[in-house]
């Protein structure tokens, strides 16, 4: 616990805990020694997201890892909220990794699972999964708070972290999926992140249940949105990325408008219709926006919505 | 049981080029009832070997035998004079018996001809499932009978991940097919037992060190042991 009596005292801990609605982007580093990738989409989104997740190897495949990433936005003034996947490492690595990021100033993680290495460019390495997601919040949380390791031996100096998880809501067993944001939340997270919300209706209906527990008390919940580019992008997630729920109508409504500008602008458009109705769900407390390497629509979109200027907090 | 699978032909070429003497051994208990590797398999793998040589013009001679299992000593000593003859012995068992092959008759050369691949049940006829990590710290007393080591593609603890959809894994099969999530079979398993309950407690992480990742394992069961 910081002195302010928060935990990390991270910008995006600050704006959430001071119930500000938040905002926060994504960005993925690239698949090659290219620290200018990083420090260049930092730039585009400082000012217009309280922070930032930086992506762990997404979809399996190999790019600059996430703590190098998320210490090059930092430097570039954007606050990171790094992702850790359970697929790539052990937990001696997961806790190196985090003592680490903390001794450079990352104060948010994202604790993940990590898409099936069989999506990614190296299908024939040997998958980790040592801990869970769930384990993994546990593990930083003991750290955080009890000064332990995993293994519970004590250390001097605790890493203070603002601990995210992602759940979603259009995953199968639907009726399990509350529950296992609860068992997140027992297990030490502090926000949430949804999967890409396209099924509108469905994410309000698991709202409800996510209400009907009490759980939008105990933890803050960011909405997830993904801005389509085209409709190619609409049919791709809908019939090939895991986990995602993407309507026809939302294909139908992208399919009607001219490749290019017309169908960039439309894919903005949309965006922000739906931050703001998902804006007014009770229990929704920030958005995430994961703009796929179309970071540049974010200013606009997040201007659009009407969520500028972003707070600064001491 | 233990299941596997023969390897490519080309590839059992290579592990027996040069060798004038090939004993092709197969092993009678769970690679026969897979279908793999038992009597009847040495003796086809055997004729292969041995009409590929002819058409290729050289000068091989393959026999081939089985054990009733190559995993027990008692079981290789009937096997021991056919192995003595041959130069190099191309086993047909589980990685298991080939290595006690290897063990009796060092500094015999005995090589593979299967992957071995799982531990498996045959779902029907001639398909297997795996169904057994042998990690050392069983769970399915609390996960409904379903093992969530080998069966959810990552190994979870704590119920499927966001990549579950209609009771399907986000990963497929070797053959693109669909493969079940463990942890939905587990849910709707425990729901119909009553006992849901279960998934909603923290499993806290799992003591690996009971599993391979603890260095080669030894079983010593001591009231057994003879006076």
């Amino acid at each position: 616990m910081t002195e302010n009596g928060h935990k990390a005292g991270s910008n995006l801990e600050k704006v959430l805990s001071a119930g500000t609605f938040a905002v926060t982007g994504e960005c993925g580093p690239p698949k090659s020694a290219d620290g200018g990738v990083i420090e260049h989409k930092a730039k585009l989104l400082k000012g217009y997201v309280d922070a930032v997740n930086i992506t762990d190897n997404q979809t399996a495949v190999v790019r600059v890892c996430s703590l190098a990433s998320a210490v090059t936005a930092q430097q570039n003034g954007l606050e990171a909220i790094m992702q850790m996947t359970c697929r790539d490492r052990n937990r001696l690595a997961m806790q190196a990794d985090i003592l680490g990021a903390a001794t450079l100033g990352v104060k948010n993680i994202l604790c993940l699972t990590g898409d099936h290495l069989s999506f990614g460019n190296h299908p024939e390495a040997k998958g980790v999964h040592d801990l869970d997601s769930l384990n993994l919040i546990r593990m930083y949380k003991d750290m955080r708070d009890e000064k332990k390791f995993q293994c519970g031996e004590e250390m001097t100096v605790a890493p203070p972290l603002y601990i995210g998880c992602a759940e979603n809501p259009f995953a199968d067993p639907f009726e399990f999926r509350t529950l296992r944001l609860k068992k997140k939340i027992e297990a030490g997270a502090d926000f949430m992140q949804t999967q890409c919300i396209f099924n509108v209706p469905k994410f309000k209906e698991w709202m409800k249940e996510v209400r009907a527990m009490g759980l939008h008390q105990e933890i803050k919940i960011l909405a997830g949105i993904t801005p389509l580019k085209g409709v190619g992008g609409a049919r791709y997630m809908k019939n090939f990325v895991p986990g995602m729920d993407v309507p026809q109508e939302i294909v139908d409504r992208m399919a009607a408008v001219e490749k290019g500008p017309p169908s960039h602008a439309e894919g903005k458009k949309l965006a922000v219709e739906m931050i703001k109705e998902l804006a007014e769900v009770e229990g929704v407390a920030g958005v995430h926006i994961m703009a796929v390497e179309w970071e540049e629509a974010v200013p606009e979109i997040v201007e659009m919505a009407g969520l500028l200027p972003r707070p600064a907090v001491a | 049981m233990i299941t596997a699978e023969r390897k490519p032909f080309d590839e059992i070429l290579e592990l027996v080029e040069g060798h004038k003497k090939v004993l092709v051994a197969g092993c009678d208990t769970c690679v026969a009832i897979c279908l793999t590797g038992g009597e009847k398999e040495a003796e086809i793998l055997a004729s292969e070997l041995r009409m590929k040589a002819e058409a290729d013009g050289r000068e091989v001679e393959v026999e081939h035998t089985a054990a009733i299992r190559q995993c027990e000593w008692e079981y290789l000593d009937m096997i021991a004079e056919k192995v003595e003859w041959a130069d190099v012995v191309l086993s047909m068992a589980c990685g298991i018996g080939i290595q006690s092959m290897a063990e009796k008759f060092e500094p015999k050369l005995v090589v593979p001809a299967v992957n071995t691949n799982m531990l498996g049940m045959p779902q029907e006829h001639a398909v297997w499932l795996e169904r057994c990590g042998a990690c050392g710290d069983c769970v399915i007393g609390e996960t409904a009978g379903i093992c969530p080591v080998v069966r959810c593609s990552k190994s979870l603890m704590n119920g499927p991940c966001g990549g579950s959809h209609d009771g399907k894994c986000e990963v497929t099969g070797p053959e693109k097919e669909e493969i079940d999530c463990a942890w939905h079979l587990i849910w709707e398993r425990l729901k119909a037992q009553g006992r849901e309950e279960l998934m909603y407690v923290n499993r806290p992480p799992k003591n690996w060190s009971r599993s391979s990742s603890g260095g080669p394992r030894k079983m010593v069961r001591e009231e057994a042991k003879p006076v």
